[in-house]
């Protein structure tokens, strides 16, 4: 049959000559690649004490942003979950109550706010499309858990910690968003 | 009849013995275990276990934990008795070995003199042979009691194969038997160590190697080892003769392929590479000036530091080469060391007549 | 020598349970685990008469060879009472008259050779050793011995003639 191209390359399978029929050779090659292997460099990291760095554009577990003093910046717009490709946002948008002005930045806040993270798949999307910054993706992931139902993340597990009553929580959450931005 | 009049002394001497020798098997298969995951991994550039006390020591008794809590499982349409007979069989044949191994010169303690060997038989090379050639029925009954198809096969394949292997084995024994003219274990190891060089130049290595090969070879097929570990191949007979078999009696059977990999080690040392010898030392001449005691411990560790090195070859080569196709596997036993050894075999009584005329 | 006469019966014994046991057993492979046992007991008195080579090379050749092949055969036929056939009751009749004859035949043999048995256990000298077991083998014996080999040879010959393909004898 003519080769429809000119790249046809045709191998022709010689018989094995008898050092290669006694295969000792070939054992003993094979046994010195495995033992030069004893010497290199491991691939592996030890992994709760090392921690492999992630890309500066990793995406993680969402986070509910503050302001400066603690008010949150959610607004309950849904722009968020209208970006969601995969639906995983659901809120609840409630009016800001005349005692409330050091919880909620705006007139608007999500009495209701949750991520499902076992639809998510962390595109970054809602991050994009929120106009009040009041949410993004930072370096972490979500742990493994034995129920459906503690995947679905609410208001209190997405919020950042409290600026003024919590600041080392708030800065340790804060650091990468920095590091992040600077890149 | 004297043989069997003996002092309460021997007695006791050789009840502490065997008690050692089995303790220190055992501990040494426990930590062969934990070695072959290591060199495993470093084979791999991976680090290996590590987390179970420092480096991971700890780890063969977490795994012997773990086996012995695990729920034990016997099939229903087992045959019950021969089900749990077959891991105890296995274990049990995998220690008996031990007894003809010379583990070293004798030591004096209280005015006695203790031989670090259990039994001096004239016929240690054979007791050796019989035992191994009853290893097969752990495998066989094992795997046919388990009513279990990928079991049976299993079992049919491990016993063709440990008999195919067995009669190149036997073959490339009798050439060295011929060289040295005895059968004791004891005796051939004196032999070699009576060479130049301190006992380097009687190694019956250099003068038998291929002789060697073939039993190293036959050594891989009997304690079913990768590249001839077809009774336990994994992606054909899921787990093979032991796959019904769960907690300590999976344990015993894992646990018997590796006191057997440390006592075929023991055994092709003592054979081919001066058993207890130092190698350029005359130990006789050191005895005077250091005592026998030191001496002994010293031969010891020598016979240990090349079982050592066996193991780690059993380990080197099962992470190296992939398995044999069966018939590859009858191919090379019957087709190419049986005759090979025959070769041998010939060979060594033509130039053994030629020197002795 | 009270312990080599203990050993001894508890051989004897052993030897004689497990024989019957192979014959009453209803499964084949216990039969065939039983008749191990008989070989190891047999072994066992070899060694009380100091012939350690035969009793070593009676474990390797037969509990460690042939019965691992019998063993090997029984698993793959997988028998069992369901499957066992039915046989003539005339066959019946002729292995019972067969086994009888058998029986009478070895009692006749043994009745009268009382002082014979009660020497076998007090044999000394080593005839059994390796060394004067190979010596005489190979200068007294050398015929038989050899007589031996050919038969082997014969029965391997015919065994590869029985297990050759059938399509080599259509193609020529």
């Amino acid at each position: 049959m003519a080769s429809l191209t000119n790249r046809v390359k045709v191998l022709e399978q010689q018989p094995l000559s008898f050092m290669e029929r006694l295969y000792l050779p070939a054992i003993f090659k094979g046994m010195a690649i495995t033992f030069s292997h004893i010497f290199k460099k491991k691939a592996t990291i030890r992994y709760p004490e090392e921690k492999r760095p992630f890309s500066p554009v990793f995406r993680g577990l969402q986070v509910l942003n503050r302001d400066e003093e603690g008010r949150e910046n959610c607004t309950a717009c849904g722009l968020c979950a209208v970006a969601c490709p995969a639906e995983a946002i659901t809120m609840e948008g409630a009016e800001r109550q005349k005692n409330e002005e050091h919880l909620y930045r705006e007139e608007k806040y999500a009495a209701k706010y949750e991520i499902n993270m076992l639809r998510c798949i962390f595109c970054g999307l809602c991050e994009e499309a929120c106009p009040k910054d009041a949410i993004y993706l930072s370096e972490t992931f979500a742990p493994s858990n034995f129920t459906r139902k503690s995947f679905i993340y609410s208001k209190d597990e997405l919020l950042i910690p409290h600026p003024i009553n919590d600041k080392e929580g708030y800065d340790a959450a804060r650091v990468s968003r920095v590091e992040k931005l600077k890149k | 009849m004297e043989m069997l009049q003996v002092d309460m002394m021997l007695i006791l001497e050789k009840l502490l013995l065997i008690g050692g020798i089995i303790t220190f098997s055992l501990v040494i298969a426990m930590y062969t275990t934990y070695a072959e995951r290591k060199v495993a991994a470093v084979m791999q550039d991976r680090v290996g276990p590590n987390r179970a006390g420092p480096f991971g020591l700890l780890q063969p008794l977490a795994d012997g934990l773990k086996l012995f809590f695990k729920e034990e499982i016997i099939p229903l349409t087992s045959n019950k008795l021969l089900f749990v007979m077959g891991p105890a069989l296995s274990m049990v044949t995998a220690m008996l070995t031990s007894a003809v191994i010379p583990w070293g010169s004798s030591i004096h303690i209280f005015g006695r003199e203790v031989s670090l060997q259990i039994a001096d038989v004239n016929i240690g090379i054979l007791y050796v042979f019989g035992v191994v050639s009853l290893g097969v029925y752990g495998i066989m009954i094992g795997g046919w009691s388990s009513n279990n198809k990928f079991s049976l096969i299993a079992a049919v394949r491990g016993a063709s194969q440990i008999i195919s292997y067995e009669l190149a084995m036997g073959l490339s024994l009798i050439a060295l038997l011929m060289m040295t003219g005895s059968l004791s274990m004891k005796t051939i190891v004196e032999q070699q160590m009576s060479g130049g060089w301190g006992g380097f130049l009687g190694w019956n290595v250099l003068y038998q190697p291929l002789g060697f090969l073939i039993f190293l070879i036959c050594v891989f097929a009997e304690c079913n080892r990768t590249p001839f570990d077809l009774p336990e191949a994994e992606n054909e007979l899921n787990f093979g003769y032991h796959q019904e078999y769960s907690s300590m009696k999976l344990g015993f059977y894992l646990f018997a392929e590796y006191v057997n990999m440390f006592i075929s080690s023991a055994v092709v040392s003592t054979l081919f590479f001066g058993g207890y010898d130092i190698p350029f030392v005359n130990e006789a001449t050191l005895a005077l000036s250091w005592g026998d005691n030191i001496v002994a411990m010293l031969g010891f560790v020598s016979l240990f530091s090349k079982i050592a090195f066996f193991l780690f070859l059993f380990m080197w080569v099962r992470w190296t080469i992939p398995r044999f196709r069966y018939d590859q596997l009858m191919d090379l036993g019957w087709k190419k060391l049986i005759p090979l050894a025959l070769a041998n075999m010939i060979i060594t009584a033509i130039v053994i007549l030629w020197f002795n005329k | 020598m009270p312990v080599a006469e203990l050993l001894f019966w508890f051989l004897t014994g052993l030897s004689l349970f497990g024989a019957l046991m192979v014959v009453f057993s209803k499964n084949p492979v216990h039969s065939v685990l039983w008749l191990i046992v008989v070989f190891f007991a047999i072994s066992g008195h070899y060694i009380l008469m100091n012939a350690q080579f035969l009793a070593i090379v009676n474990l390797i050749v037969y509990a460690g060879a042939i019965m691992v092949l019998f063993l090997f055969v029984i698993m793959l036929m997988n028998m069992n009472t369901e499957s066992e056939p039915q046989k003539n009751r005339w066959l019946r009749l002729a292995a019972i008259v067969s086994g009888g004859s058998l029986l009478l035949i070895l009692v006749a043999a043994l009745k009268d050779n009382k002082g014979s048995i009660s020497g076998v256990s007090d044999l000394e000298g080593g005839i059994g050793l390796i060394q004067n077991l190979g010596k005489v083998l190979f200068t007294d014996y050398v015929i038989p011995f050899e007589i031996s080999s050919v038969l082997f040879l014969s029965a391997m010959v015919g065994a590869v003639i029985l297990g050759r393909k059938e399509s080599a004898n259509l193609k020529s």
